[in-house]
């Protein structure tokens, strides 16, 4: 693919009937110790990447990009795996390596496989054709920035083990599968969530897939978070057991952990004794440092804050899947650019962190191994008391997601009848004569003898040859992807452009707005004032209160009711920027002055200083001499002090601009040269931090430099400009000739 | 259930255990715990694992839910929906995928019912 190019959808999803998966399983990051990056050696990365794109500061540091030790989930489900896809490549760029696609609304309870590319609600319907075209689009993008991408989704509901067998067949490498998420949070039948898991776990064995628990729901479930902590270990635990078992290997279960409470909690008290406590219990297994959910609602800056804190407890302990949840999971299905900001908040952490394990250790003694051991006992008297009466009558009890801190026990859990739930009744006892002639097949088979293996009965089975799966395309002619991507293709080919969160033309954009009035006039006022910028369907997505009489800031979410034709857009050119070696070479040849200050009543030097100085990159270091003015200069001392110094140029900066000062400053400069019949003797520049090139030259100046200006662009364009004047015969050289 | 919390009582017997002994305690009842149910499961079945069974075998998942439902229909499951299939497919002298599609589209049940003599539990 080029990096400068769409992915195309369309070339994707031809000839998917004879797509074959490069791999099955799992792909861990290889670690590289002591890893010499730039001027830093990391304890904890890993391979670095072909192509990405670094953190925001990394343009401090070379633009360096290392990329962390563990695998760095990102969790993407729109509805429309088309687009979705377009996301994967994104989060790819920035450093995740585990896809894990969310299914549609009710999914788990549908007693079968879906066919063909529906539209889904909350996550997508999983289906041979989204699975087939999504992994094609990653091995694409496993090529682009050179790592494997990791795909997984859910090996849940009542077809867990037709999915299984799905998921084996299409190298799907991870997925969730735990019956008692099945039971507790979906409530599907007991004994048949339990008799399909051993079936499914088997063949995703065979497969080498990482199997991903579901304890993490108990805590985003429970009233009382931080108290299901010694159930979350007997949930993980059960699984764990029960898959062992069935034939799966320790390395390729996952325990999905999640630090169980949040800040205004004193959270790490928490948090840390708990997860010490899951990785001395399950050392032989593999953990999800799953990121905290339970307390996120609209304000993506407290859940990134809390993933933060949780990112902090796996540096701690450690973490070889690092989830991460879009802080916006708090107010809808997640967009684009919050699937990049989690993922980024992963990155930047985990990098801060790096080698911290080196400088400090736990206690041997105080609350932090007290902890551990209380929560270890409370577990253990969990599962006796388990143990006493079965499973299933626990949880027919309501055992489980009870808020009280076990012992102790609120009478708030979920029970379940043993007889009920969906699916209820649906599972037969195997007779005699009961055979399966296919391979990696859990439970009783009365096979022949003398088989090698099961599936020579049949001549092969798909997990041995794959030329026997059948692929169906589509089923429902409306319902598709063909469907949908011919209702934006139009508009896309002709060059329409508009903003998207999710979908392609979607239109959405969001609005952030203080008002200063209470938190309900503040809503109303928030949407009218979307309306009358003539957005559709706007809506308030968060509400942060400032003060109960002063203010609110509103955060408003809306469509746009146009598209923009590329076409018609007038884009000014990036100017070239000339070598720091010719700039050099110039003024070392012909000496330039340049006359500076911040002008108006404006105290602030930072960004003038910034351009000037040598240490800062500025311009004194290609040899310019700077004659700086200091502070709140008057506009007229400026163009007096160039006079009377002979300079080249006038450089005026205004950082706090109030009420358009910045634009009238710019003016005036002009003007007053314009009536000191000076204008064409000197180059004017303006800068600042709402000052533009347009703006500057609409206000008569030569140029204008905003925010991120180095001092090197304003070197060049000095240099550049002054050939141009001089070329006319204007400018300082011309009249000293 | 109520019940307020009686975790001092209730811990005695673990005071003495060494960490290792109750890390060791832990996973011996979590295996005791499922071991009933992993019996539970390699003795039975279900739908969708008699659908899983029919996908290895090359049946599109169309076919395998019409296969597995008049099974299930006639209480016919435990037999193993491979089986059947392979059986039918012995009945009628044809290959295995023809004998399935057949079966999915409600023909030759009642031959095939016969030839396994009634009803599996």
């Amino acid at each position: 693919m080029n990096p400068n190019e769409k992915m195309d959808i369309r070339e994707i999803l031809k000839d998917l009937e004879h797509y074959r998966p490069r791999r099955m399983g799992w792909t861990w990051r290889t670690k590289v110790p002591e890893q010499k990056i730039g001027p830093f050696t990391y304890k904890e990365t890993s391979e670095p990447l072909k192509k990405s794109i670094p953190l925001p500061a990394a343009k401090y540091f070379g633009e360096i990009d290392p990329q962390p030790d563990c695998v760095i989930t990102t969790e993407i489900a729109s509805g429309r795996f088309e687009d979705d896809i377009r996301r994967m490549r994104m989060a790819a760029w920035h450093g995740a390596d585990h896809m894990m696609v969310i299914r549609t609304t009710g999914q788990s309870h549908i007693d079968g496989l879906l066919e063909g590319t529906p539209e889904g609600v909350g996550g997508i319907p999983i289906t041979r054709k989204q699975l087939r075209a999504t992994r094609k689009a990653l091995d694409l993008i496993e090529d682009e920035v050179g790592r494997p991408i990791n795909f997984h989704s859910y090996v849940s509901g009542v077809a867990g083990p037709e999915i299984a067998v799905l998921f084996a067949e299409e190298g799907v490498n991870g997925a969730h599968q735990d019956p008692q998420y099945n039971i507790l949070y979906r409530n599907v039948n007991m004994q048949r969530s339990f008799v399909d898991a051993a079936v499914a776990k088997k063949i995703m064995a065979y497969a080498g897939m990482l199997q991903i628990d579901g304890a993490h729901n108990a805590n985003a479930t429970a009233k009382e978070a931080w108290k299901v902590m010694p159930e979350l270990l007997v949930q993980h635990a059960i699984n764990c057991a029960f898959s062992e078992m069935v034939g799966m290997k320790k390395e390729n279960m996952a325990l999905s952990s999640v630090p169980p409470t949040a800040p205004p909690a004193p959270a790490l008290s928490y948090d840390l004794p708990y997860a010490v406590c899951v990785r001395w219990l399950f050392s032989d297994y593999k953990i999800r440092a799953q990121q905290n959910t339970r307390y996120i609602e609209s304000d993506t800056r407290e859940a990134t804050v809390t993933h933060v804190l949780n990112l902090l407890v796996s540096r701690l302990t450690s973490a070889d899947v690092q989830s991460t949840i879009t802080p916006d999971e708090g107010r809808n299905v997640p967009w684009h650019y919050n699937n990049i900001a989690a993922i980024e908040t992963a990155k930047q952490a985990l990098l801060g962190m790096d080698g911290l394990k080196e400088m400090v250790e736990f206690k041997k003694d105080g609350p932090l191994p007290r902890m551990v051991r209380e929560l270890a006992e409370r577990a253990v008297l969990f599962l006796e008391e388990i143990k006493e009466i079965g499973y299933f009558e626990a949880v027919a009890r309501g055992f489980f997601v009870d808020s009280g801190f076990y012992p102790e026990r609120n009478g708030d859990g979920i029970a379940r009848d043993p007889q009920g739930g969906v699916a209820a009744g649906s599972i037969v006892e195997r007779d005699k004569d009961y055979m399966a002639p296919v391979c990696h097949h859990f439970g009783y088979n009365n096979l022949p003898k003398g088989l090698e293996k099961p599936c020579d009965l049949i001549g092969g089975c798909t997990l041995c040859n794959r030329d026997k799966i059948v692929f169906i395309d589509e089923l429902d002619p409306e319902d598709n992807v063909d469907k949908r991507l011919s209702r934006v293709e139009k508009d896309l080919a002709a060059g329409f452009i508009k903003p998207e969160v999710q979908w392609a033309m979607d239109g959405y954009i969001t609005l952030t707005m203080f008002i200063p009035e209470p938190e309900r006039v503040a809503e109303f006022a928030a949407l009218e004032i979307a309306r009358r910028l003539g957005l559709e369907e706007a809506e308030v997505i968060h509400k942060g209160i400032m003060h109960p009489a002063e203010g609110t800031l509103v955060e408003v979410k809306a469509k746009v009711p146009f598209a923009i034709s590329r076409d018609s857009l007038k884009i000014p050119e990036k100017p070239e920027i000339l070598s720091e070696e010719e700039i050099r070479k110039e003024i070392a040849a012909h000496p330039m002055k340049v006359v500076c200050g911040t002008v108006g009543e404006d105290e602030h030097s930072v960004g003038m200083r910034e351009i000037i100085d040598i240490k800062h990159g500025g311009i004194e270091g290609f040899g310019i001499k700077a004659v700086y003015l200091g502070t709140s200069v008057p506009v007229e001392k400026m163009v007096d002090a160039a006079i009377e110094e002979d300079a080249d140029a006038i450089l005026i900066s205004t950082i706090i601009s109030h009420a358009d000062i910045h634009r009238k400053n710019m003016e005036r400069l002009a003007r007053l040269c314009a009536e000191k019949g000076v204008r064409d003797r000197f180059i004017l520049v303006g800068g600042g931090t709402q000052v533009t090139n347009e703006l500057a030259v609409e206000a008569g100046l030569d140029a204008g430099f905003g925010r991120g200006t180095k001092g090197i662009h304003v070197a060049s364009f000095l240099v550049k400009k002054r050939r141009e004047l001089w070329a006319q015969g204007k400018g300082k050289k011309s009249r000293d000739d | 259930m109520q019940r307020p919390s009686d975790f001092e009582e209730r811990r005695k017997h673990l005071a003495k255990l060494s960490d290792e002994e109750l890390k060791e305690r832990f996973w011996s009842l979590a295996r005791d715990i499922v071991k009933p149910l992993y019996d539970l499961a390699y003795t039975h079945t279900s739908p969708s694992i008699e659908r899983s069974v029919l996908l290895r075998m090359g049946f599109s998942s169309l076919d395998s839910q019409a296969i597995v439902s008049a099974a299930e229909k006639r209480k016919m499951l435990g037999k193993g929906a491979g089986h059947l299939v392979l059986k039918y497919a012995e009945l009628k002298g044809t290959d295995y995928i023809s004998a399935g599609k057949e079966l999915a589209k409600g023909e030759g049940w009642d031959e095939l019912k016969a030839a396994f003599g009634g009803e599996s539990s």
